[in-house]
Parts: C-alpha cells; structure tokens; sequence
C-alpha cells in the first residue's frame, strides 16, 4: 500500500498512519432521546456570542432562535427542544471556564418537531439570499473548528473563487460521523454544495473523501448522478490516500490539486473556498425548510462505550444523558472523556458539559486503555528524527521542543516557523522519547500570541 | 464519578515506538554480528564482547544510580554502546584495557553530557579513541581470524594482567606456524606493504587466516533489516558509502598505481561497521533529513582522506567523531522548508500526479489571474527557459 502511494506520487509529504478504530463506520445514524434538559452556550463559535433574546420562564418551540447577534463573526442560536427557558446562567463549557448560558427544561411529551420554520423557494435564491439564509440558520462548521459558515463563504470583492473544495476526509481516528453523513445524507449534501456553489460563485466542486470510505464516494456518486446537471457546475467525488491529518485544509488542497497554499495564506488565495461535508448536509437540509441548526450528528465511541454509533443529538444535550445512552460501560472505570477525535480533541473536566455545534464525537477511555501510556517513561529527545519525518508543515519538532524546554519562544517563531505549526499532534504522536511536543507548541504559541497584543 | 476523569491535552493516543523499542531491536540486529565474530575469533572475542559490555553497562548503572545522568539501564542504549565497542576493537586486546574502553565510553562520551540524547560524540568512539591513544601497540595487533583451536583456548594477550603489558603475540603466532604478517588487517596490508586483499575475501571475511572484523555483507544484511523496520535512517549509510566510493574512485581513476580501487575502500576495515552502525547513532547525527546526507558525505570524504593521507591504517573513527561535532553545524543550516514558505509556492510548481488542475480549463485567462496569488520574492531565481 505504501509502495503504491509511493508511485502515484503521496497526497502530501510525511503525516502518520494511527490506528483507525473506526468501529461504528458501518452502523446507521440513530436519534438520541431527548434530554429533559439543554444547556445552550451562547459561545459556541470562534466570533463574538450572540445576545440572548428570551426571557427565564418563557415558552420556546425546537427552532425558535433564543440568541441572535448582528455582528459578523457571530451566529444564532434556536432552541434545541420545545420547552421553557428555565435559566439564563453561567454553566461549565468544554473550554474549561463557566460561560453564560440558555437552560431550557423540555417539555416531556412535545412532538419535538421543527415547528419554527419558514420554507424558501431555493431555486430562485440568490447567492446573497442563501448567504442571508446560512447565518440565520446559524450554522457554524460543524467538522470542529466552529468558525462561522456564512464568514466561511463570504468571498471578498477582491478575490475570485473558482473551486469549493469539500472535505469529507475525517482523518481522525474514531470518528465516522462524516462518514456516516455522506453516505445517509447524500442528497442533502449535493443540495448543500449547490448552494455554496452559488454563494461562492465557485465553478465546480470537489468532495475528497480518504480512500478508507469507498462507500461514501459510492454513496456521493450516485447522488450525483440522481441530482443531473446542476446549473451551477460540475461536482465531482475524489479519493485521497489515508493518512493524517488529511483532513486539514492545506493537506487536502494538496492532494488534489498538488500545490501548496502559502504560508499564512487562506486557501481563499488560491481562489478556493473549503468547507467541511456535515457543514454542507446540514445546509442542504436546512435551508430549504428555513430552519435553524438545532442538532447535529455525533459519534460517541472508544473502548469505554458499550453501544458506540452515531448519534443524532439535539445540540445543548449534556455529556452525562448521552454517555447513559449510549453506555458508557461503568461510568466509574472512564478515566478520560474526550471531545472530538484522539489527535486534536479536547478532554474535558466535566459530564455537564454540553454537546455544542462543533463537537464531532465524544471518546471514552477506560482506566485500563491508558495504563500502557502511562506506564511509559519520558527520555530526553535522542533526535531519532521521526518528528521530522512526519510533521506534515515540514517544521523541525525536534529543535522546536528542545527550545521550548529553554524557553526561547522568540527563536521559535522567528527561526523556526512555530506559527505555521497548527498543533495536528504527529510529533507527539511518533515520538519514542513520549515527549509532550504538541502541547509545549501550544504553550509557546499562546505566549507568542499574548506577547504580540502586549 | 466526575473526580475519577483526567485531563490531558490532545493527542490521546501514541504510536508504537518507545526509546526501548528502538534500542532492543538495535541490539537484536547486531546479536548476529557478534556470533560471527565469536565465530572468527573464538573465545578470546566472546570474553572480550561480555567483559566490554559489562564494564558499559556498570558504568551507566552507576551513573544513573548517582543521579548524573538521564535515562535508565534498562533502555539498552548502553547495550549497544558495549557490543559495538567491542566489535571495533581488536578480538586480542587484553580484557582489562577492553574494561578500561568501556568505563571511558560511557563515563566520558556519556555521562559527562548528561546521559542518553544528550552526548555529543558517539560513545563507543570515544572510549576506542582513548584506548588507541592509551594503549597504541595493543589496538593495532591484530591476530588471524578463523584459527584452529580457537574455541578452546585464548589469544594469550587477552588475559594479561590489570595494568600489565601484553604478551607478544608473535610467539604465539609461530607456534601456529603463521608469520606475524598473518596478524596484520587488509588496510595495515594495503597501507605499509601494498598488498590488496581480494574481493570475496573482504566481503565474507571468511576465506583464510584474514585479521579482519565480522563480515561486511552480514553487516549490511543487519543494516537493511534495521533500516527496513526505521530503527536506522537509510540516508547515512548511503551517503556514507557513496561518497567514500566516489572519493576512491576518482583517486583510482587519477592514479590506480598510487591508491586502491573504490571496491577495497568500501569493505575494507571498518567503514561498514562504523557506516551502518556507528555514524547511524540517532543523538550524534543530525535530524534534518538534508542534513543526514552532508553529515554522511562528510564522514566518507574524511574516512578517504584519513586513510590516504596520515599515518594511521584506519580512518573511519576519527570522520565520525569530527562529523559528529558538526553535526548541529550542519544540522542548523539543513533545517526542512515548512509547507508553503518553499520559494516556489504558489509559481505554478505542482507535485506531480494530482487530480485536478489547479484553475479549471473554462475559466478565462483574465480570471485565472486575478486568483493567482503575487509573486513572492524568490531566493533562489529559477532559470530563465
């Protein structure tokens, strides 16, 4: 297989091949319950939270917007449930510290249906109409960043898109809910890609789905073809070698096209637009009905779960009511709770803590499945040169830790590009010598960053 | 139960290679390479590989046990240390001084840096320069490989006292009816009387009564296993042997009466040993891929030089220890371009066997330029075509 790549030429040099453990890659999408209670935090986004617009004790219906902003870099939030605004207070976030959030107690016995929402008449949309449309949906990306779609999509006056570049790679290990999404979904998200098409004024559209997900491209292709010829261009599905971090934007543009974005550059530069495939599904089946994203699909695995699959969550659902649901086997014996994928997701501190727009799994692991890497000793760096080897940036984690240690976090971003790491964690991952390469980066770059505003 | 979760920052997974992993298979691959020394040389090279290896890993254990140095004994790292010291030395050489090479090693070319990662020098090397400073006449007498009897008795010069002079091995050799040329190694041969081994009989090391090391196809044959699993990095053996060979081969080509073919350069003495083995050591060799190539190139073009030009027989020793003090030389002025800072970003240079071409064929000409990203000032200006 590696020889093989090695003659078509690879997707993009170095990266690393984890264990993928996608065990729920073949189950359907199921609908989780309804929580009796949703915690919305108003920031769920990278941008500004949005102000709420209800009041405690109120009556919400599942998609009535509960928070709304007129700022750019901020989006909407509905109501996931139909219920009552039971508090607007500080409650635990997945980031750590508590933020303002909307409680609303469900209504035990509503139908929960999407009661709020106005059809449009899509055809005769224009790209500013559906523009319009994606932030009233408040749609974020939903492959895990959060950054606001409709910003995502917004093409400055300057530049000219020609290519919207559709990432269905899900390089991270245990996660399928893309995956599951483009095969279930696939209407939805060549409906979805022929509006961003519009917005973006893009010509044609690329979906790269790793080559580990054949049925999804099969799934695509036949969507495709059910849709004809669309008005706005072509739309092809394209396999890309499996490796991580494909899924980055710069690693996909590569593959497909073999050119490198500049660094610091947007692939805006390159006249591409690249948005993530859930993003999509979700606006192909939202914004036809004039609806808000009011949940969102979740893989909830690891070796701690007993029934791991993709969840259909209505988003504010607390971690404890998902992880009862699916079973996490003796809530006694997880050890770590993570949010999104083993590479780049975030462990968090609490089980309140709710699934939010940009939470793409949630990973259990026992006790037991960390002793191994607990038990492993750290050594001082023997420049065995794997870190080299596999940082898909091409940086020098090697010479970037040992300064770290030192402290030069000047050197490291004048001298050897710490600003181009965007922390995909393959160093620390390869590393022999079990040094915490990634995780000094991150330190370094938030003094960096701390010491530019100062 | 909320007490019972952890955090950590992400990655939450690791990969399969630990420090140990790397070292024990290192160990492993060269397990076969001192079974044919045993096979060579008998039991004087077995006495001398466990007395090395021992005197390694005592050191280390005091040193660790002191608190002066980082890692631990059971890391092997000073395993290795042992085995390939006693592999360069000769299979003769009195066990105490093997004892000595080995305490200096790690205590000089280790401990005194901090421990593993942090030595500067390759610590076999170190201990094998202060033994021949130390010790010359005992590290250059060599004694035939493959001689009757050696499993049952000892070279007599292994087991002089502590701090006593050798016995003459020449004696010794004539009791076996062999001339004290018989004791001489291929280079020595080549270098004071001008006379070149032949081809099968350097890469076997089996054919007659050579004093010559383990086999350099065996040796190879280890390389490639470690090289194959990653535990060694393919470029400096390359570089190392191609650079040597190039060397050679243009003296050769210059004056074929005056130096020796490429082929004699190659695998004779220790190149391959210290090519495969030695150079290869992760702490001591640059971890920039570009650097590993001028790192090998270096040691080759200085193991010909050595070996040509000074008065010593073997020069291999020496390039490493002076490529290793270059090493983070060489290593600052090879560091990778990073994705997207190359000076060719963005001019249109594509990696071959891409899908799609970057701007589609039904946009226009004038449109396609206005997504072009400026050009960037270029380092190195590409040729005019």
């Amino acid at each position: 297989m590696k020889l093989l790549s090695y003659f078509r030429g690879e997707a993009f040099q170095r990266g690393v091949h984890p264990p993928s453990n996608k065990v729920t890659a073949g189950r359907a999408i199921r609908r989780l319950p309804f929580p009796p209670k949703v915690i919305v935090p108003l920031s769920q986004h990278i941008g500004k939270p949005p102000r709420v617009v209800v009041r405690v004790g109120e009556e919400v219906v599942r998609g009535q917007p509960v928070a709304r902003s007129d700022d750019w870099l901020s989006v909407p939030h509905h109501a996931p449930v139909t219920g009552v605004v039971e508090a607007i207070e500080l409650r635990p976030s997945a980031r750590g510290p508590w933020t303002q959030s909307i409680v609303i107690r469900a209504h035990a016995g509503a139908s929960q249906e999407d009661l709020w929402g106005q059809p449009r008449d899509m055809a005769a949309a224009s790209g500013d109409d559906i523009l319009q449309a994606v932030w009233d949906a408040g749609m974020v990306g939903l492959g895990g960043a959060a950054f606001p779609t409709h910003a995502k999509l917004t093409v400055p006056k300057q530049a000219k898109v020609h290519t919207l570049v559709v990432n269905g790679c899900e390089c991270e290990p245990y996660l399928t809910c893309d995956h599951r999404v483009m095969i279930e979904e696939s209407d939805y998200l060549v409906r979805g890609i022929r509006y961003a098409m519009r917005v973006t004024g893009a010509v044609r559209a690329i979906v790269g789905i790793e080559d580990n997900k054949p049925d999804a491209r099969a799934a695509l292709r036949d969507a495709i073809v059910r849709a004809g010829t669309v008005a706005e261009g072509e739309i092809h599905a394209e396999l890309v070698p499996t490796k991580y971090p494909q899924g980055s934007e710069k690693m996909l543009i590569m593959a497909l096209f073999g050119v490198e974005v500049p660094s610091g550059a947007l692939p805006l530069s390159m006249g591409m637009v690249v948005n993530n495939v859930g993003t999509l599904a979700a606006l192909g089946r939202l914004l036809p009905a004039g609806q808000g994203l009011t949940e969102r699909v979740v893989t909830v695995t690891g070796p701690g779960v007993a029934r791991p699959g993709d969840y259909r969550v209505a988003l504010g659902t607390p971690l404890k009511f998902v992880l009862d649901h699916a079973g996490a086997v003796d809530a006694m014996a997880a050890r770590q709770v993570i949010l999104g994928g083993p590479m780049m997701g975030q462990a968090i501190a609490s089980l309140d803590v709710p699934i939010t727009k940009g939470v793409s799994g949630v990973l259990v692991f026992r006790r037991e499945d960390m002793t191994e890497r607990e038990a492993r000793h750290t050594y001082p760096c023997i420049k065995c040169g794997e870190c080299v080897e596999s940082c898909p940036m091409g940086l020098n984690p090697s010479t970037l830790g040992m300064l770290a240690a030192k402290r030069e976090y000047d050197l490291m971003g004048s001298d050897y590009h710490l600003g181009d790491c965007f922390e995909c964690g393959c160093c620390t991952y390869v590393c022999p010598s079990n040094i915490p390469l990634v995780q000094q980066f991150r330190v370094a770059k938030q003094i960096l960053r701390e010491k530019a505003v100062a | 139960m909320t007490a019972s979760i952890e955090i950590r920052s992400a990655p939450h997974v690791s990969g399969p290679r630990t420090v140990e992993k790397i070292m024990r298979h290192v160990v492993w691959s060269l397990l076969p390479i001192c079974a044919f020394y045993v096979f060579q040389y008998g039991l004087s090279a077995l006495a001398s590989i466990v007395v090395v290896t021992a005197a390694c890993l005592l050191t280390e254990r005091f040193f660790v046990r002191t608190g002066t140095q980082a890692g631990s004994l059971s890391d092997f790292s000073a395993v290795i240390t042992g085995l390939l010291l006693a592999l360069t030395l000769p299979p003769g050489f009195p066990l105490w001084m093997g004892a000595v090479a080995g305490i200096t090693a790690i205590a000089l070319g280790k401990a005194l840096f901090g421990g593993i990662g942090f030595n500067v020098f390759n610590p076999a090397l170190v201990g094998r320069a202060f033994v021949q400073a130390a010790f010359p006449t005992a590290i250059a007498t060599y004694t035939p490989s493959l001689l009757a009897g050696r499993f049952g008795e000892f070279i007599p010069s292994s087991l002089a006292w502590p701090f006593m002079l050798p016995a003459d091995t020449a004696a010794w050799l004539q009791s076996k009816h062999l001339d004290a040329l018989a004791g001489a190694t291929p280079l020595a041969k080549w270098k004071f009387d001008g006379v070149l081994a032949g081809a099968g009989e350097l890469l076997t090391s089996l054919s007659g009564h050579m004093a010559v090391g383990p086999s350099p196809l065996l040796i190879l044959a280890c390389g490639a296993y470690l090289a194959a699993r990653r535990y060694l990095d393919w470029r400096i053996p390359a570089a190392i042997l191609g650079s040597a060979g190039v060397t050679a081969w243009i003296l050769f080509g210059l004056d074929p009466l005056r130096y020796p073919n490429p082929f004699f350069m190659l695998f004779s003495g220790g190149l391959v040993l210290g090519a495969v083995y030695m150079a290869t050591d992760m702490a001591t060799s640059p971890v920039t891929p570009k650097g590993m190539w001028v790192y090998g190139a270096l040691i080759g073009l200085l193991t010909v030089v050595i070996r040509y030009y000074s008065g010593l027989p073997e020069g291999v020793m020496y390039a490493i220890l002076i490529a290793n003090a270059a090493s983070p030389l060489i290593e600052k002025i090879t560091q990778p371009t990073p994705f997207g800072k190359s000076a060719m970003t963005g001019m249109g240079k594509r990696r071959k066997g891409a899908t799609y071409p970057l701007n589609p064929g039904y946009i226009s000409r004038e449109d396609a330029g206005a997504v072009t990203p400026k050009k960037r000032f270029l380092r190195n200006k590409p040729k005019k075509s």
